[in-house]
């Protein structure tokens, strides 16, 4: 059987990537249906993630299907001493897909090559992420209405932030020019920077963070500069309100950019923004129960074909 | 070299792995597994070399590996030169290239990686990293590792 597990949408195509896009926008149009009627989709968190967990649960009920699963790696036979493997040949005697959060590094690689049945990465450790980036992806395409050529602003912390990396790479088949907003400790590293290069990325790198800076971005992707981060807190203190977001800044922003954050938010946008039309970071979480539907279905082995002619959906 | 070559006793048949730094000599014998071999080996070790200054050499009587066993050598000591003996003479001489892929050779030096929590074979692809030096890259984890700095599981 063809390995229709998502690990990373780091080697996925333009096409894969457009492809997919196009099933999520179906997902937003009706997003109740039957189509998943019978499976069972496990969700097995070896390390607690609320937010992803109800989305991916939500995305599955949302399809008919049923969940079965742990949120807490405290219940689970992993403290016992029982290997991924076991755990996950043991469940996949149970549910047809399995979407699996972990705290270890290429957890989801090895799983989905001991796995008989499809596994879903829902975030391992500090390396990929392929969700969150699936509904950044389509948060920019939706409110920019394509991928290619855009001003993409990423802001905060870019050395230790995976979601700013995987959408790095995942834009690279769009013709993008990123500009690295960040402070020193926090930059992006130069194995990112290589990655530019090599695949005609254009790149500028910035240290201030102001109204001109931001004032040619068509999207504005925020992250949190996180204290534990660094090593030297005389640093931290320095820097940490720096990269802070006001409703101020906005004024010379072009209308249709649009303000991103992977959530969760602490200050790094000013809660005034919130009511600015601007502010996009709700609607892309919630975009994320879309693309989420779609990683589930073709990772179940259903087309856009079946998608487009499902009569199971719920008026 | 006429003195030196005195200093191991000759081999019959059966391959001559030459050219060792001595600081790697006990890896190479951890990566062949020449622990658990039953035939006779001979171990040189801190030779006189006009080449390297000190180097060590491995005889090992009577076997003769796959090029897949071989090229492993080149993670660690990519210098080696082998010789291939029948009736004692050399009837073939080998270097080691390294392969694409290594599995279950080298560890991986992210502490957070699956491979270091989970009793499993490592997986490297040898890639060219920034600088255009040669790299393992696990994967895993997809962090690198200089091929200067592995360790070996």
């Amino acid at each position: 059987m063809e390995n229709r597990s998502l690990v990373t949408i780091a080697d996925h195509s333009k096409e894969k990537i457009m492809y997919l896009l196009r099933m999520a926008e179906e997902f937003e149009k009706h997003t109740n249906r039957k189509l998943l009627d019978g499976k069972v989709v496990a969700t097995l968190f070896f390390e607690p993630s609320t937010r992803t967990r109800l989305s991916f649960e939500t995305a599955a009920n949302r399809l008919g299907a049923r969940v079965i699963g742990f949120t807490d790696p405290k219940v689970t036979s992993s403290t016992k001493g029982e290997t991924l493997k076991d755990t996950i040949m043991m469940v996949s005697n149970y549910a047809d897909i399995i979407v699996m959060r972990h705290y270890l590094e290429g957890a989801a690689r090895y799983a989905s090559e001991v796995s008989p049945v499809p596994i879903i990465n829902a975030g391992d450790g500090a390396n990929q992420h392929p969700s969150q980036t699936m509904l950044d992806l389509y948060s920019i395409y939706k409110t920019q209405g394509t991928l290619e050529n855009l001003h993409i602003h990423l802001v905060g912390d870019l050395k230790y932030g995976r979601t700013v990396h995987s959408l790095l790479m995942a834009m690279r088949h769009f013709n993008p020019t990123f500009h690295f907003i960040a402070p020193d400790e926090l930059k992006m590293p130069d194995v990112y920077k290589e990655y530019c290069r090599k695949n005609h990325i254009n790149y500028v790198e910035h240290k201030d963070f102001t109204a001109d800076t931001i004032a040619d971005a068509d999207i504005l992707y925020m992250t949190r500069v996180q204290k534990e981060r660094f090593t030297d807190l005389m640093e931290y203190e320095k820097v940490k309100d720096l990269y802070l977001l006001k409703l101020s800044m906005l004024e010379k922003a072009k209308e249709k950019m649009r303000i991103l954050h992977p959530l969760p938010r602490v200050n790094e946008i000013e809660y005034a923004i919130d009511d600015d039309p601007h502010a996009y970071y709700f609607e892309q979480a919630h975009n994320g129960l879309f693309a989420r539907q779609a990683l589930i279905c073709d990772a179940l082995g259903l087309t856009l074909d079946d998608v487009l002619n499902d009569r199971t959906i719920i008026e | 070299m006429k003195r030196e070559e005195l200093l191991v006793a000759a081999l019959e048949s059966g391959t001559v792995i030459d050219h060792i730094p001595s600081n790697k000599l006990f890896e190479v014998i951890n990566l062949l597994h020449l622990e658990k071999m039953k035939s006779s080996i001979t171990v040189g070790y801190n030779l006189k070399s006009n080449k390297m200054g000190h180097k060590s050499i491995i005889k090992i009587a009577g076997k003769f590996f796959s090029d897949e066993e071989l090229n492993q050598l080149a993670v660690i000591s990519p210098n080696v030169t082998l010789c291939i003996i029948r009736d004692y003479e050399v009837v073939e001489k080998k270097e080691v290239v390294l392969p694409d892929e290594l599995k279950g050779i080298v560890r991986c030096a992210n502490p957070k990686c699956i491979t270091n929590n989970e009793p499993m074979k490592t997986d490297f692809h040898v890639v060219d990293n920034e600088n255009g030096k040669v790299a393992l890259r696990c994967h895993y984890c997809n962090k690198e590792v200089d091929l200067d700095n592995v360790k070996l599981v």
